[in-house]
C-alpha cells in the first residue's frame, strides 16, 4: 500500500474550482433559504390555518426524505412534466428547499421562545404587525437559535456533495473527476474530504463571527 | 418487456425497500454498540483518549457521508478486504453512525449529576457499577428521544448507499426510472416511501421528547 497524494494535488485547479462550486452554491442557497425559512416560520406562527398546514407539510416532507431523493426527483422526475432544469438550478432549488424546511423548524422554536409581552409592548407603541415580527420578534429569536442555525447551514454545504451526482462540478465531482483520470481514488477522495472539513470548520467560525454582527446586534 | 402499471413500479420498490430497512438496522444497530464501546472509553480514559474520540465524532460530523461511503469503499479494497458495495456501506455507515451516537450519549451522560457520580463512588461502586446502577438507568431516560429521532437520519443516510451500487429503494428507483422512462412518478413513490417510513419514527421521537422535557408553555 503507497500512497501518492502529489498525484491529485497537481489537480489543484479542478479542486478549487469545486470548492467554489460548493462555496458559491452554499453561499445562495443560505440566503434565500433563511429568507424561506423566516418567511415560513412567520406564516406557521401567526398566518392562517390553511398556510399553516401547507407549510407544515413542506417542512415535514422535506425533513423526512433524503436528499438525493429530492434532488433526483427536481432533475430527472420534473421534466417528465415540462420543466427543464440545468444541474445547478436543480441543485440550488434543493439546497434552498432543504435549509428552509429545517430553517421554519429552527426559527419557530426561537420565536415560540419570546415572552408575550415583548410582543404586548411593541404592539402597544403602535408598531405594525411587520415591524413587530421584523423588529421585536425576529432579532433575539436568531440570536438564540443562531448555533443550530450554523450547524444547519453546514450539514446543507456537506450534503451538497450529493450534487456531483447530477454532474454538478462541486469539490466532490472534482475528485470522481481526478481519481477516474489517474485511479488514486482513495488519495482523491481523502483530500476532498480533508477539503470539505476545512470547510466546514471555516465556515463555522464565519458564521459565529458574522451572527452577532449583521443578524441580530451584539 | 411489457407496459409497467403503477402497481408494478410500487411493488418492485417495496422488494428494494427490504434493503433500506435492513440496512438501517444493521447501521443503526452496529452504530450503537461502536458509539457505546466509545462512549465507556471516553467516560473511562484520561484526556488522550477523550480527544481522540472528539477527534473521531468532528470528522464524521464535519465531513459529508457521500466521501465517507467512497473512503470505505476504496480504503477496504487497499487493505485488501473484498469491497462489496454491502461491505463498504454497512462499515461507513456505521462508523458515520457510531460517531453521532457518542456525541449525542455522551451529552446525556453529563447532564446527571455529578454528585450521582461522587455518591455512588462513595459507596465504594466500581466504574461499571456506577454506571450500570446508577448513572446509565437515569442517562438512558433522556437519551432515548433524541436516538429516535436520529434514526431518521440513519434512514435517510442509507439513500446514499445506492451511489455504491447497492440496491436499496433510492437505486431500484434510479434504475426503474430508467426502464419505465416515468421518472416523476417513480421518484416521487420513492419519496413516499422513505417519508412512510420516517415520519412515524419523527412523530414517535417528538412524542417521546415531550414526555422527557414535559409540555412548553
Amino acid at each position: 500500500m503507497s500512497f501518492d497524494f502529489w498525484a491529485v494535488l497537481v489537480d489543484w485547479p479542478l479542486l478549487a474550482k469545486g470548492v467554489a462550486w460548493t462555496l458559491g452554491l452554499t453561499a445562495v442557497a443560505t440566503v434565500v433559504g433563511m429568507v424561506v425559512g423566516v418567511a415560513c416560520a412567520w406564516a406557521r406562527a401567526s398566518g392562517p390555518t390553511w398556510l399553516r398546514w401547507l407549510v407544515g407539510s413542506y417542512v415535514e416532507l422535506i425533513r423526512n426524505t433524503p436528499f438525493i431523493v429530492q434532488l433526483f426527483f427536481i432533475f430527472f422526475g420534473l421534466p417528465a412534466s415540462g420543466v427543464m432544469l440545468s444541474p445547478e438550478a436543480a441543485s440550488l432549488i434543493a439546497m434552498v428547499l432543504n435549509l428552509g424546511a429545517y430553517a421554519t423548524e429552527i426559527i419557530r422554536a426561537g420565536i415560540e421562545a419570546t415572552p408575550k409581552g415583548q410582543i404586548e409592548a411593541a404592539v402597544s407603541l403602535a408598531l405594525s404587525r411587520a415591524q413587530v415580527f421584523l423588529r421585536v420578534v425576529l432579532p433575539p429569536a436568531m440570536k438564540k437559535v443562531w448555533p443550530a442555525m450554523v450547524s444547519q447551514i453546514i450539514i446543507v454545504m456537506l450534503g451538497s456533495a450529493v450534487c456531483g451526482q447530477i454532474s454538478v462540478e462541486e469539490l466532490s465531482y472534482a475528485a470522481n473527476l481526478i481519481q477516474s483520470r489517474n485511479f488514486r481514488a482513495f488519495e482523491a477522495f481523502i483530500v476532498a474530504t480533508l477539503v470539505y472539513l476545512a470547510l466546514a470548520v471555516g465556515a463555522r467560525r464565519l458564521f459565529n463571527w458574522a451572527g452577532p454582527r449583521f443578524f441580530f446586534g451584539k | 418487456m411489457g407496459e409497467f402499471t403503477l402497481w408494478d413500479i410500487l411493488r418492485n420498490l417495496l422488494l428494494a425497500l427490504r434493503w433500506t430497512v435492513v440496512l438501517s438496522l444493521i447501521a443503526f444497530f452496529g452504530g450503537g454498540l461502536v458509539g457505546g464501546a466509545l462512549l465507556a472509553l471516553r467516560l473511562r480514559a484520561g484526556r488522550l483518549v477523550e480527544a481522540i474520540v472528539a477527534g473521531y465524532v468532528q470528522l464524521f460530523q464535519g465531513t459529508p457521508l457521500l466521501m465517507q461511503l467512497f473512503l470505505a469503499y476504496f480504503g477496504l479494497a487497499l487493505l485488501g478486504i473484498e469491497v462489496s458495495a454491502w461491505t463498504a456501506a454497512t462499515v461507513a455507515l456505521t462508523l458515520y453512525t457510531s460517531a453521532f451516537l457518542t456525541e449525542i450519549w455522551r451529552g446525556c451522560v453529563a447532564a446527571i449529576p455529578k454528585g450521582q457520580w461522587e455518591a455512588s463512588g462513595s459507596l465504594a461502586l466500581s466504574f461499571g457499577e456506577q454506571l450500570r446502577h446508577v448513572i446509565l438507568p437515569q442517562a438512558v431516560k433522556i437519551a432515548i428521544a433524541p436516538t429516535v429521532g436520529f434514526l431518521v437520519q440513519v434512514i435517510k443516510g442509507t439513500a446514499l448507499a445506492s451511489v455504491l451500487g447497492f440496491v436499496e429503494v433510492t437505486k431500484a428507483g434510479s434504475m426503474i426510472a430508467n426502464v419505465t422512462f416515468r421518472p416523476f412518478t417513480v421518484f416521487a413513490c420513492v419519496a413516499l416511501l422513505y417519508f412512510v417510513l420516517c415520519f412515524p419514527v419523527s412523530l414517535y421521537a417528538k412524542k417521546l421528547e415531550r414526555k422527557t422535557h414535559g409540555r412548553r408553555a
